[in-house]
Order: C-alpha cells, then sequence, then structure tokens
C-alpha cells in the first residue's frame, strides 16, 4: 500500500492538514519508481533534485497558505519525454535528441510546476509520439502492469504506466491519433484529449501540429479535471490556442447522465471489435442507460475514411516539422561530415528509428509533386466530411460513446512486424483528432483480466460533458479502485 | 487512380525509384537494403491510404485546421527571449557563438 493510492484530493487535503508533507510524497515517489518500475520501463530518467527542491517550496507554501494553494501543489507527477523540461534532458524517446536539454519548459509544464506540482521525471514514449504500442521508443521497452508480455499501448505508454502502476499521482501526455486515450484505455487508467487548442502546444515536440494536443492521465476523472483546468486555456505563445474561458470543470461533474442523450456510432461498432471488448461496451452502455441516459444509434459515415485521411495528413506533417531535425541545433551532429548534405543525412540515418522514416518517406511522398492533389489535398477534404459528421452527430446527441479501442493491451511485438494492424489500432480514436474534438477514455471493466476502456466524445470544448459521462461510469464501477499486481515486478 | 496504377508497368503503388528520391528529398540516407524494405511497406501503405480515392469529395473544401482561428498576430514589439548562447546551448558545433556546419557542395 502506497500513499500515492490516494486520488489527489484526497492527498491535498491531507497536505494541507500537515498529515503528510510534500517531501515524504515526493520521497514515496521516487522510492516507488526505484522498486516497481525496473520492472516496468516506464521512466526514461527521474530528477530527484528538482523534486525534493519543488516538494520543500510546496511545503513552505503549503504551510503559508493552506486554503489558497492549488490542490495540485506537492503533488508528484511525470511528463511524456516529448514535453520540453528546461534543463532536463527530453529526447521525444529519439537517438537523435540524444542529450537535448531544453532552455525553456512547455507551457502545460510551466503551469504545473507554478502550482507547486512536484516533477518526478520524463517517461517513455513512441519515438516522437509515433506509435500505438510504445514499442517505437529508441530506449526502452515499457510493460503492461497488469500482464508484463503486453504493451502498454502508445505512444504515452510511460506516462500511462506511471499513473496505473502509483509510481506518480497523474502524468501529462499527447494525443495525435489517441496517444493519450488508448495507453489509458490499455492500462486502466483516465486519459483525456482535450479540444484542438483548449491546451498550449509551446514546448510540446511537435509531431503533427493540426492534431496534437497535450492532456492528462490519472486514477480518476476528478483527477483529469483538476490537471486538465490547470493546464487548459490560452497561451500568447501558442496562437492557436483558443481564447474562450476555461470554465469550471469540476463544477458539473456529478451531474449524473439522466436525460442525457448519448449516441453510439453504427460505423464504430464495425471495424472489428474483439467480443471481450464489445461485452465491457455492452455492459457499459447498459450502465448509462439504467442511471437515465438516453441512447441511441448515430451515424459518423466518413469513419471508413478516417484512417487513410490521417496516414497523409499526420505523416505529411511529420515530414514538415521533423525537417528541423538535422544535427545542427539540437542532437548528436554528424562528426567528420564532408559536406552539409552529408552532415544532415548521418545525423538523420543515426537519429531516426524505422517507423519515423516511414512516416517522413510516407508525408514527404503524399506532398511531392503529382501526388499532392491525390493525397494529401484529398486527405484534408474527408477530414472536413470527418469534421462535419461530428458538427452534425452533436445537434443530435450530448456525446458520443464507444470502446476506445478495438482490442485490449496485445502482446509485445505482435505487431511491430506490420505497420498497417499497428495503425488500425488507433481507428476508433483518430477521428476526433481529424475533428478537433475533445475525448476522455475511462476505465470500463475488464477483458479476460485486461484493462478497457470506454471513449466519450463531446463536442468541440466540451470538456466538462466528457468528464460528467466519464464520472457517471467512473461513480458506479470504481475500477480505478483495482491497482494492477505489482508485487511481481517489485525489485 | 485505380485505373491509372493497375496499369503501370511495376503494378506497385510505389516503387524503389520513388522511395529514393523522397528519402533523397527527406535527408534519410537510407542504404540500398534499406530502401527495398521502405518501398514494400510503403507500397502496402500507400494501396491502403489509396481508399481516400473512394471518399466523395466533389464540392468539398479541404480542412487544414480545426481551431476555427484565422490569423493570428501579436503587437510587433520587442519581448524577452533566449539569450543566442542559450538558443545554440544544444548545438553539436559552435564557433563564436554561432552554429558551425560543414560547407555547402
Amino acid at each position: 500500500m502506497t500513499l500515492l493510492e490516494e486520488p489527489i484530493p484526497e492527498l491535498a487535503r491531507r497536505l494541507r492538514r500537515r498529515q503528510v508533507s510534500a517531501v515524504e510524497l515526493a520521497r514515496e515517489s521516487l522510492a516507488q519508481v526505484e522498486r516497481i518500475d525496473p520492472g516496468l520501463g516506464a521512466f526514461l530518467r527521474t530528477t530527484p533534485e528538482l523534486a525534493l527542491a519543488a516538494a520543500e517550496e510546496a511545503d513552505r507554501r503549503l504551510a503559508a497558505d493552506p486554503e489558497g494553494s492549488s490542490p495540485l501543489c506537492g503533488i508528484p507527477l511525470a511528463y511524456k519525454d516529448v514535453l520540453c523540461t528546461e534543463g532536463v534532458e527530453t529526447t521525444a524517446a529519439s537517438q537523435i535528441l540524444r542529450g537535448f536539454v531544453p532552455p525553456y519548459s512547455a507551457t502545460a509544464v510551466a503551469r504545473l510546476n507554478a502550482l507547486g506540482a512536484v516533477p518526478i521525471g520524463k517517461v517513455n514514449c513512441d519515438e516522437f509520439a509515433m506509435g500505438s504500442s510504445n514499442e517505437n521508443s529508441s530506449y526502452q521497452t515499457t510493460r503492461n502492469p497488469w500482464e508484463l508480455d503486453r504493451v502498454p499501448g502508445g505512444s504515452s505508454g510511460g506516462s500511462a504506466v506511471a499513473v496505473a502502476s502509483r509510481l506518480v499521482c497523474a502524468a501529462l501526455g499527447s494525443d495525435t491519433g489517441g496517444s493519450i486515450r488508448l495507453p489509458a484505455s490499455f492500462t486502466g487508467v483516465v486519459g483525456y484529449k482535450p479540444t484542438y487548442g483548449r491546451v498550449s502546444r509551446y514546448g510540446l515536440i511537435a509531431f503533427a501540429s493540426s492534431l496534437d494536443q497535450v492532456g492528462p492521465l490519472t486514477k480518476t476523472v476528478e483527477e483529469a479535471a483538476l490537471v486538465l483546468a490547470a493546464i487548459a486555456g490560452p497561451d500568447p505563445h501558442d496562437s492557436t490556442t483558443l481564447q474562450e474561458p476555461v470554465g469550471d470543470l469540476l463544477a458539473g461533474l456529478e451531474q449524473g447522465v439522466r436525460g442525457l442523450r448519448l449516441g453510439i456510432p453504427r460505423e464504430y461498432l464495425e471495424v472489428g471489435i474483439e467480443a471481450p471488448v464489445e461485452r465491457v461496451f455492452e455492459s457499459s452502455v447498459e450502465l448509462l442507460r439504467g442511471l437515465g441516459a438516453e441512447i441511441s444509434e448515430i451515424s459518423l459515415p466518413t469513419t471508413e475514411y478516417a484512417l487513410a485521411a490521417y496516414y497523409v495528413i499526420a505523416p505529411a506533417e511529420v515530414s514538415s516539422n521533423l525537417a528541423r531535425m538535422d544535427g545542427v541545433r539540437f542532437g548528436p551532429g554528424a562528426e567528420r561530415a564532408q559536406s552539409l548534405r552529408q552532415a544532415y543525412e548521418t545525423a538523420r540515418h543515426r537519429g531516426f528509428g524505422p517507423e519515423v522514416r516511414r512516416r517522413i518517406a510516407l508525408g514527404t511522398y503524399a506532398l511531392s509533386s503529382g501526388y499532392y492533389d491525390a493525397y494529401y489535398l484529398r486527405a484534408q477534404k474527408v477530414r472536413t466530411l470527418v469534421a462535419q459528421d461530428f458538427a452534425q452527430a452533436f445537434e443530435k446527441v450530448d456525446a458520443v460513446i464507444s470502446p476506445t479501442a478495438p482490442t485490449a493491451a496485445f502482446r509485445l511485438g505482435e505487431r511491430t512486424a506490420d505497420p498497417l494492424a499497428m495503425y488500425a489500432t488507433d481507428i476508433l480514436t483518430l477521428p476526433a483528432n481529424l475533428a478537433g474534438v475533445s475525448g476522455i477514455s475511462v476505465p470500463a471493466g475488464f477483458a479476460e483480466g485486461l484493462p478497457v476502456g470506454l471513449q466519450v466524445l463531446g463536442p468541440s470544448l466540451g470538456e466538462a460533458m466528457c468528464l460528467r459521462v466519464a464520472r457517471a461510469l467512473e461513480r458506479e464501477l470504481e475500477i480505478w479502485r483495482q491497482a494492477p499486481p505489482l508485487e511481481r515486478v517489485a525489485a | 487512380m485505380q485505373q491509372e496504377r493497375a496499369s503501370s508497368p511495376s503494378g506497385r503503388w510505389i516503387d524503389l525509384e520513388e522511395v529514393s528520391k523522397v528519402s533523397s528529398l527527406a535527408r534519410l540516407g537510407l542504404s540500398e537494403e534499406e530502401l527495398e524494405g521502405l518501398a514494400r511497406q510503403l507500397d502496402q501503405i500507400v494501396a491502403a491510404v489509396a481508399k481516400l480515392s473512394e471518399a466523395d469529395v466533389s464540392g468539398v473544401d479541404p480542412t487544414a485546421q480545426v481551431g476555427g482561428l484565422h490569423n493570428i498576430c501579436r503587437d510587433d514589439e520587442p519581448r524577452p527571449c533566449l539569450s543566442a548562447e542559450a538558443a545554440i546551448g544544444n548545438a553539436s558545433q559552435t564557433s563564436a557563438g554561432l552554429l558551425r556546419v560543414p560547407a555547402i557542395q
């Protein structure tokens, strides 16, 4: 039993009453990482000195003004390694950024730091967040704490595992096609992908700029709301952030689903959902119906083209964004190169793993003259249709529900040889990124012993709605109280 | 698009020559063997995304971003920023406060 089992609001109460100190929590978190993480591989590096300094400062604040301090003051957190952290190596799990020490922090990180949150370290992910299993990290394998020969999901796999295994209270991830929601589903935690523009992308190492969003992974829905509220809102450093006020994300959390209209997209059930996952989904639907939700079938007709559109648009943006990774301004350069071209090619050949190469090549191809209209332009038009599908759906329903993924966590190595099978993992999550709408994955049950999530999608700026529906299910199921069986991995 | 491809002599969506060109444009520095492997995989992926050709997009405008924002400008005034030293602090080679690279040939 660790103190980190407790949800953040409970820990915040104890911190304010001085029943526990932030330094004790930080030490507990660092000790948990040392004890358990060697068997899981979630952390790329811990930052004990920074953590203890931040915790001491948090204790001072809590002593000076217990009621005025944030519920996140003194709370141990982890950051996906695509988020820049000032003075702390940030690699995006790629060799091409080995040794890169950012001179500034991402806005989302800086906002949490400013509230007194305690940074425990940087967590593993797929290289540049490109992947659905975490197996594309160039540094280490991250394992699913529920079954160690399974993937944690990706690309925010380290974030999900760190939270699921109670190494930290919450973590930040990023979601370009499902990279927060999918690992949340696979590891039994809550994962929130905000509306595009709700959270600043400043300091997030770009993957696909028109799709990327930073968001929280937590044990509970309330914790997700707390972290999201802390990081959301306009940022002068990111001109794509939305100016609308964030509002009180906690106020409506307990309102329940009575009278809410929830739509199930018929196309989402036709993608080959495995039977045990489907059973969990059906029982979630019955539960929500029992709580008074009006459930109806809806149609998102462009779903069948969404995957293809995504795997043109995202790689196209990759080919452009990753052009800056050239070994000149950051990362290991090429010594003794004879020409600038050779220096670029050497640095990029050494620095990029197979999936990143594939996506750069695919994106470069899709943008090249002669193919631009057939692929990139056409994909952008399909993107319009996907967004229209959602806009029409949200005229009829308050939220859309589905399984988060067609399967539970698959085995390590099962899909690495087949990129298309890996890509299909995101089929139920990536349409939300194309449309820019908000979405959450909340633990909904177990499929043959493995956690699976319910995905709740809300309209643009529908954060409060997603959280409310997810909370209604969580209140009934309380799956967050079940921690994975970690005795096996404890050193 | 599909008819056009079916009649291509190689019967492939993307051939080795195209992959080689793309790799060169993107400065990936791939070997012959790596290019061949990549060509096989890209062929499968391009065949899959070619499903886009079946979508009816007549009269549909493209969407490049979904935030609904247009032309966000800031005042053109000096603001605090990184020092030059911090900005090039991660460079592999510097000289007299500048980035150093091999000659363009």
